[in-house]
């Protein structure tokens, strides 16, 4: 497996590298060919190019809160170690890719809509999920007990059962009180779509493997503690003989 | 967990029920419910303590916010909803925090957990004690809400006792809950808001809405049809996962 992990690393760099290039270009030219990329949008130019970061980022973030919560799910019944550092680590990659979902979104909608920021039902609900699973990632840091791995399942299950009533609340709320501000919808043009997919596998790839990696390092890490912690119980009986 | 007969030695038995003979479990459950719950009000009638602090919190926050926005009758009707829950919502925190803390002493919470009571009936018991603490809470800071505010709601006022308890119960079921989980946490009293608000956020939507709404005579079933719902969702979660997080070690 150690050995997979620098070949899928270059393919991954190769895939990221060639999805950014044609997100950025409409033409791109590799030695003597010519490959089409992403046509510049008609109203909007070069600003809609940020389209093919923050859509891929959102459906990542919201696959890794998907997995999160059936890891939970699957810890409160089996309480297997695996399940739980999988959840750590989906919520954790999770939020890193929500984070770039808040960044880029205001980055876009203040060219295009004229505003930063409107409480609009999706920017609403993906703000309220971003809160929801920091709160996960806090109570990870705090918590002291060796419950914590419990603690963090069961929060990650309410949290998940919360979507829905967020999702709800924040429609109605929205249709009560109309903003003219979402445009678009409506088709895609297939070309643009082709590069959106073909970004969306590159940062799923991308993801996969900080995914993968840092669950490696969760494990060593949970290693190292507990022969810390075997080794402060061995060495006891020495240090009170030495004090005798 | 296990119903031992004749294990339940404190419990107050039901209907005369002999000690000894089968005791059923609905009755065990409401009964220790019921002592836990009549022991916690004592408690705070005694001391006074967390009714004291919510009442001054919350007085606190409404001068507050009477100083810094200082609204006609009409504007107060959009904005009060808002803040009243806002204050409720921060003064209830002090409450919750109370909780659990109080069983901390005396290893009261570790013999609880050894006990075969059932982990449930505590639950029920610490959130139907906050529910009445909150309430009360409620009942005495509505009247001074409405003077400072000159609130007249412009529809029909009874819908807003149902507002208050189905709001009350969300807020205080939760908190319940995750007031359990903070306590085994470092920083515990700064944890419980950061666990409970970003899960609260439906609720606390729904409640300011439909204040709002019935304040300014509009229809509010939506939001009270959201609210029960949102009620028996978490409060379903939460029996079904606390005798997992009182058991944590």
């Amino acid at each position: 497996m150690k050995r997979v992990f620098p070949i899928l690393a270059i393919l991954t760099a190769i895939l990221l590298w060639y999805a950014m290039s044609i997100a950025l270009n409409p033409e791109i030219h590799i030695g003597g060919i010519t490959l089409n990329g992403a046509p510049t949008e008609q109203t909007m130019g070069n600003v809609q190019r940020i389209f093919y970061y923050h859509v891929p980022s959102a459906w990542i973030a919201f696959i890794l809160f998907f997995i999160n919560f059936f890891a939970s799910i699957y810890y409160l019944i089996r309480r297997s170690q695996a399940a739980d550092i999988v959840a750590l680590v989906c919520a954790e990659v999770g939020v890193v890719f929500c984070t770039v979902v808040l960044i880029t979104g205001p980055i876009w909608a203040r060219p295009v809509w004229g505003i930063w920021w409107t409480w609009d039902m999706r920017l609403t609900s993906t703000l309220v999920l971003w809160l929801i699973y920091m709160s996960y990632l806090f109570l990870r840091r705090f918590s002291s007990s060796g419950q914590t791995p419990l603690m963090a399942a069961v929060l990650a299950v309410f949290g998940a059962l919360c979507v829905p009533f967020v999702y709800f609340s924040i429609w109605f709320f929205r249709t009560q009180h109309p903003q003219p501000v979402m445009g678009g919808g409506g088709s895609i043009d297939p070309r643009m779509l082709h590069v959106l997919l073909l970004n969306w596998l590159a940062f799923s790839c991308f993801a996969f493997l900080v995914c993968w990696w840092r669950y490696r390092l969760e494990v060593l890490q949970r290693e190292v503690d507990r022969a810390h912690a075997m080794r402060s119980l061995m060495d006891e009986p020495n240090q009170l003989r030495s004090a005798r | 967990m296990n119903h031992v007969p004749g294990s339940s030695g404190g419990v107050p038995t039901a209907g005369g029920q002999e000690i000894g003979v089968s005791l059923q479990p609905q009755k065990i459950v409401r009964g220790l419910t019921r002592a836990t719950l009549l022991k916690d009000l004592r408690l705070e009638w005694r001391s006074k303590d967390a009714i004291n602090s919510m009442l001054f919190f919350s007085l606190l926050v409404v001068v507050v916010f009477s100083f810094s926005f200082d609204p006609s009758a009409e504007e107060s009707r959009q904005i009060a909803g808002g803040l009243i829950w806002v204050a409720f919502l921060f003064a209830s925190v002090v409450a919750l925090n109370q909780t659990w803390a109080r069983e901390l002493r005396n290893q009261v919470l570790d013999a609880y957990r050894v006990s075969p009571a059932p982990a449930n009936s505590l639950f029920m018991a610490k959130t139907l004690g906050n529910f009445v603490f909150v309430s009360v809470l409620e009942a005495l800071m509505t009247p001074l809400f409405i003077a400072f505010y000159r609130l007249r709601p412009l529809g029909p006022a009874w819908q807003l006792l149902l507002v208050a308890a189905l709001g009350t119960w969300a807020l205080v079921v939760n908190g319940t809950f995750f007031a359990a989980m903070s306590i085994r946490t470092r920083s515990r009293e700064i944890m419980l808001p950061l666990l409970l608000f970003p899960i609260s956020i439906p609720a606390i939507l729904a409640m300011v809405q439909a204040t709002t709404s019935i304040l300014n005579g509009e229809g509010a079933r939506f939001w009270i049809v959201l609210l029960v719902t949102y009620d028996l969702v978490f409060t379903t979660s939460c029996l079904l996962l606390f005798e997992n997080v009182l058991n944590a070690e």
